[in-house]
């Protein structure tokens, strides 16, 4: 319930006009908190005097208690038997977490046949590898993935669990947690510990992007997060360290209700979209379709992949998979040219993390140029067929 | 068939901001709208009781003012609706929302299936659908982009899901829950029928005692996590505006491209 | 200002609005190059069922009349008055089966047409009739069961579009204009084809075709209340539809308003928005003003019609004269507004100038709204 002292009150207001629900009034110069308030906290922050506070007690039923959960674990994410890049990024945060807790980093890997991948996570710094190996985990199922992870989550109580925030993480990991009764975090772009508390601080832009929370479980464990891929550097690869690997046994039916009829990958021209370097983006400014061309050349000779706005997807210019944005995908490559993107703050949210920002676009008060590190006011026409000609020649 | 679909109200996202001052949130004056995503949810109820006939109801949790979220999911074309409103819900995170759903499901009574948006515009995690499947204790298939069939005599469904390198086509049985991306279908406007019947239409209010909802496991007591601290994001600064000639510009670029691609 | 609509009629004008900016908008300019018709649009107008705001309950309609047909065409004008045209042309050719059909006629084809299943269009001008609408050409003879059209109409607006077509043909022409009769007729009957499509100044998005009879066989239950009817069925049906070209026209003044104001807070000369300067600011003052009383004398003049007002001839050519002639000025007005840039096809608002000129003509030219007003006037004065 939020709580308001009555002596540190002055009947200012402040709070009143900060509840976006009306919910606060003023009785007697003191503020009252009404029924109809849904303890979002705005009053709280708004309050000069910190008279306002929001009492809490977590009296759910705990899974897994604070005192008994130790180490961090990585969810070893992997597609026919090759590990997700997301994964060795997480080994490398887990670790760093690892070493201020004082305590061991682990991962757990799900599949059939893939022992070998596990020394693979040790190279780049588990220390151990639960590994649950059967014919039934080939390829991700969420009922029987979930079952199998709650298992071992269970027998092993980690403190901290990472996953990817991959379409597999992000349908995952929401069971998991929802089974152990415990706080997930999703598409967290930091992770901190605090010491003296001992807590995961976990960090995630929210409302499209607007703005960044940091967000904590105190009294449940594990501590469940989801990562967004590329925005952690990956663990380096170190063929010497030693590791232990537990061929995880357990008593659980490993049968599924979801039934896989089929998996089809829908061929791309280019590089994939979230893990290329180069993302060349075109906009509305294209004018049609046929004048994607220059993009996607423009994307080839420099080797990256090929993006768009949500502009030029509505137009039917390209497919929906290539579009960046709130509504698309999130990227941050080391490069992204946007080419006639006018640079809406939907597209800014799937692209404003990505290292160097170059915009092309006639119009100088486009939005996109106050986020560029390198602006083009002109054709894109004309520069575009130059800047190829210009990199061609440069091969030969 | 029995449908339901859950929707959530979201402040219009790209309206929010942070007072740099008191770093709270500015909801002033910000619309408050159904979540973007949960439009596909709505329209894609209503299109699967025009292909197989049934019933498709539509299920929120929120303040009072949720109320005209639920006449507008009428005016689609949804036959009835159901607010959960209670003080005791508020302050809740997504592990309590999904267990307060699904206690208020199972007071609405049977279905065959139930359809969530991908994720909430505004807090993005995506988590209600999976965590709401696990409390209902009932199969789930989350980036749902197309449902290819639906067997009611053998409780079956058909869908494709998204996967991040194209689709897959996967089969469970009913009931079951899924979430749906935006290229499964384009939601309808509301037409003025439904307009006027969303007008006249008893929405269902339920509190925390209607649904049997175990205190402990609901609002802020039920909430695992909390936020402890929001702020603006760090902003890019703007850059370098490359002048000259289109010779000079164009060299720049093949320059910088090399020196960082 | 408040008009004092009724909860439905603000539904009606929130739905149209709605529509107008997420459907019509983004795809305006588009349509106005291509001069395509707007199939999608009229789908998503059958969907919303504002294809029958004017029509009976027992047709299948919400039963609303002149003054929601003007609301939905106003909203709808404001983001394209091509589009919009296309939605009040198929009330157009409604208006003579609401107004003179039997029930039998009635039943047949207002409840497709109140669905938006069906689009309609008016047929009465031809090369030779314009404003003179008395020196049609068409003929309609009778044969037995059936009544045998052949001539040609033009500048059919949904000619070729529509499904359903009201034609007035001389079926007597010793009689002069009381020789003309009203026939409902459907596209796909045998001897009855499409010209050319026009290329139009303004309202591209709509469809403005000759219509061809050649010995088309109508069968005798499609004409309309009697024979000789004709132009007392087109009278009365010019009657309550001109209301609805004066929205449409008061919707494309306020849609380029609107625009202008924008621009002018956001356009930035001599280091100040231009919005500041007095100049701007009187013009945009005068059409405020001009088109806030073309809505008023719009609105009452439907509330009137829609009231079961007789003598409604000389009212509707106010509404359609003065809401055109705002429109026309206004219009300009934006365009000089926007300078150069306004001249420009690059930006929206010269598209308004373009729409806003057809309302001055069609439905009776402004010349005509004139001598319509004049004669009652002193036909009135007589009485007296």
């Amino acid at each position: 319930m939020i709580r308001i002292e009555k002596d540190r009150c002055k009947g200012c207001g402040l709070c009143i006009s900060a509840c976006p629900f009306g919910a606060i009034v003023l009785v007697d110069k003191i503020a009252v908190v009404k029924e109809n308030c849904t303890l979002c906290g705005a009053c709280i922050d708004s309050c000069p005097f910190k008279a306002i506070s929001l009492l809490r007690e977590d009296s759910g039923e705990k899974v897994i208690s604070p005192e008994e959960a130790k180490g961090v674990w990585v969810f070893a994410e992997q597609e026919e038997g090759n590990i997700h890049s997301v994964v060795y990024e997480l080994l490398r945060k887990g670790r760093e977490l690892a070493e201020v807790l004082e305590t061991e980093l682990s991962a757990v890997l799900l599949g059939e046949g893939i022992k070998e991948k596990a020394e693979e996570l040790i190279w780049r710094g588990a220390d151990k590898v639960y590994l649950i190996e059967d014919s039934a985990l080939r390829n991700y199922r969420s009922d029987v993935y979930s079952r199998v992870l709650v298992e071992v989550i269970k027998r092993y109580k980690p403190e901290i669990f990472l996953s990817g925030a991959t379409c597999v993480g992000r349908s995952l990991i929401p069971r998991v947690a929802a089974s152990l009764k415990t706080g997930l975090t999703a598409d967290c772009t930091g992770l901190e510990i605090d010491k003296k508390k001992r807590l995961l601080l976990q960090t995630r832009p929210a409302f499209g992007g607007n703005i960044m929370a940091t967000i904590i479980c105190a009294e449940r464990r594990p501590q469940m997060a989801t990562v967004r891929h590329k925005v952690m550097p990956e663990a380096k690869v170190d063929k010497q360290r030693k590791g232990e690997i537990i061929e995880v046994k357990m008593d659980i039916p490993f049968s599924s209700q979801i039934e896989i009829k089929e998996m089809v990958k829908e061929v791309e021209k280019t590089i994939r979209l979230t893990e290329a370097d180069i993302i060349v983006s075109g906009g509305r400014g294209l004018g049609k379709k046929e004048n994607f061309g220059l993009i996607e050349e423009l994307a080839m000779v420099l080797g990256g992949a090929v993006g768009a706005s949500r502009a030029a997807v509505d137009s039917g210019w390209i497919p929906y998979s290539h579009q960046v944005g709130q509504t698309g995908k999130t990227v941050c490559p080391k490069i992204y040219i946007a080419c006639g993107i006018s640079g809406q703050i939907q597209h800014l949210i799937g692209m404003q993390s990505s290292k160097v920002i170059i915009a092309i676009n006639k119009d100088p008060s486009a939005p996109i140029f106050k986020v560029a590190t390198y602006g083009v006011v002109g054709d894109l026409f004309e520069i575009i067929p130059a800047l190829i000609n210009k990199i061609k020649k440069r091969e030969d | 068939m029995k449908i339901i679909v859950c929707i959530k109200e979201v402040p219009n996202t790209a309206e929010v901001r942070i007072n740099p001052e008191t770093n709270t949130l500015i909801r002033e004056g910000v619309e408050s709208v159904i979540n973007p995503f949960d439009m596909y949810a709505l329209e894609e109820g209503i299109r699967l009781k025009e292909r197989y006939g049934g019933y498709v109801s539509v299920l929120s949790m929120g303040p009072a003012q949720v109320e005209k979220s639920l006449r507008e999911a009428i005016s689609m074309g949804i036959d009835e609706a159901f607010l959960l409103c209670a003080k005791e819900f508020a302050g809740a995170d997504t592990l309590s929302t999904a267990y307060t759903l699904a206690q208020g499901i199972k007071k609405i009574g049977d279905y065959e299936i139930i359809i969530c948006g991908k994720q909430a515009a505004d807090g993005d995690t995506a988590q209600v659908g999976p965590e709401l499947s696990v409390c209902l204790g009932i199969p789930q298939i989350t980036y749902v982009s197309k449902i290819e069939e639906i067997n009611l005599k053998e409780k079956r469904i058909r869908v494709r899901r998204m996967t991040e390198e194209g689709y897959e086509v996967i089969q469970t049985s009913l009931p079951c829950l899924i979430t749906v991306v935006k290229e499964i279908n384009e939601p309808r406007l509301p037409s003025l029928k439904g307009k006027m019947r969303a007008k006249k239409s008893e929405i269902k209010v339920y509190t925390n005692e209607d649904i049997k909802a175990d205190r402990n496991r609901i609002g802020l007591k039920g909430s695992p996590t909390q936020v402890v601290k929001i702020f603006s994001p760090s902003q890019r600064k703007a850059g370098e505006i490359l002048q000259g000639e289109k010779e000079e510009i164009v060299n720049r670029l093949a320059e910088i491209l090399k020196k960082i691609g | 200002m408040n008009y004092f609509l009724t909860e439905e009629q603000m539904m009606i004008r929130e739905l149209a609005r709605q529509i107008a900016n997420e459907k019509i908008k983004p795809i305006a300019g588009e349509l106005d190059k291509t001069g395509e018709f707007p199939y999608e649009i009229m789908k998503i107008l059958a969907q919303s069922d504002l294809f029958g705001i004017f029509i009976e309950e027992k047709y299948g309609g919400t039963g609303g009349g002149v003054l929601e047909l003007s609301i939905a065409t106003e909203e709808l004008s404001k983001a394209c008055g091509g589009i919009a045209v296309c939605y009040a042309a198929s009330a157009l050719g409604t208006y003579p089966i609401i107004l003179f059909g039997n029930e039998e006629q009635k039943r047949r084809y207002l409840p497709e047409l109140a669905a938006g299943k069906k689009l309609a269009a008016f047929a009465l001008t031809e090369p030779n009739a314009g404003s003179d609408a008395s020196a049609i050409e068409t003929t309609a003879r009778k044969e037995g069961d059936f009544y045998v059209l052949n001539g040609t109409k033009h500048f059919i607006t949904n000619g070729g579009v529509a499904d359903i077509y009201t034609v007035i043909a001389m079926t007597d022409k010793s009689k002069g204009s009381r020789g003309a009769s009203a026939f409902i007729v459907e596209k796909g009957t045998e001897g009855f084809s499409f010209g050319k499509k026009e290329d139009k100044m303004g309202i591209r998005a709509s469809a403005t075709s000759e219509l061809i009879f050649n010995e088309c066989r109508v069968p005798k239950e499609n004409l309309l209340g009697k024979e000789g009817f004709g132009f007392v069925i087109a009278m009365k049906t010019f009657d309550k539809s001109r209301p609805g070209v004066a929205a449409q026209a008061l919707g494309i003044a306020q849609g380029a308003l609107d625009l202008a104001i924008e621009y002018a807070r956001q356009r930035v000369q001599f280091g100040k928005p231009i919005s500041s300067f007095q100049g701007i600011q009187f013009m945009l003052a005068d059409m405020a003003t001009e088109i806030e009383a073309a809505r008023a004398l719009v609105y009452s003049v439907a509330r009137t019609i829609d009231a079961g007002e007789k003598n409604i001839a000389k009212i509707s050519a106010m509404a359609k004269l003065f809401a055109s002639d705002v429109a026309m000025r206004v219009t300009t007005n934006c365009v000089q507004i926007f300078g150069g840039y306004g001249y420009m096809r690059d930006y929206p608002i010269e598209k308004y100038m373009r729409d806003a000129k057809i309302t001055q003509i069609y439905e009776g030219t402004n010349q005509i709204q004139r001598e319509i007003i004049a004669t009652n006037l002193i036909k009135e004065s007589l009485k007296n």
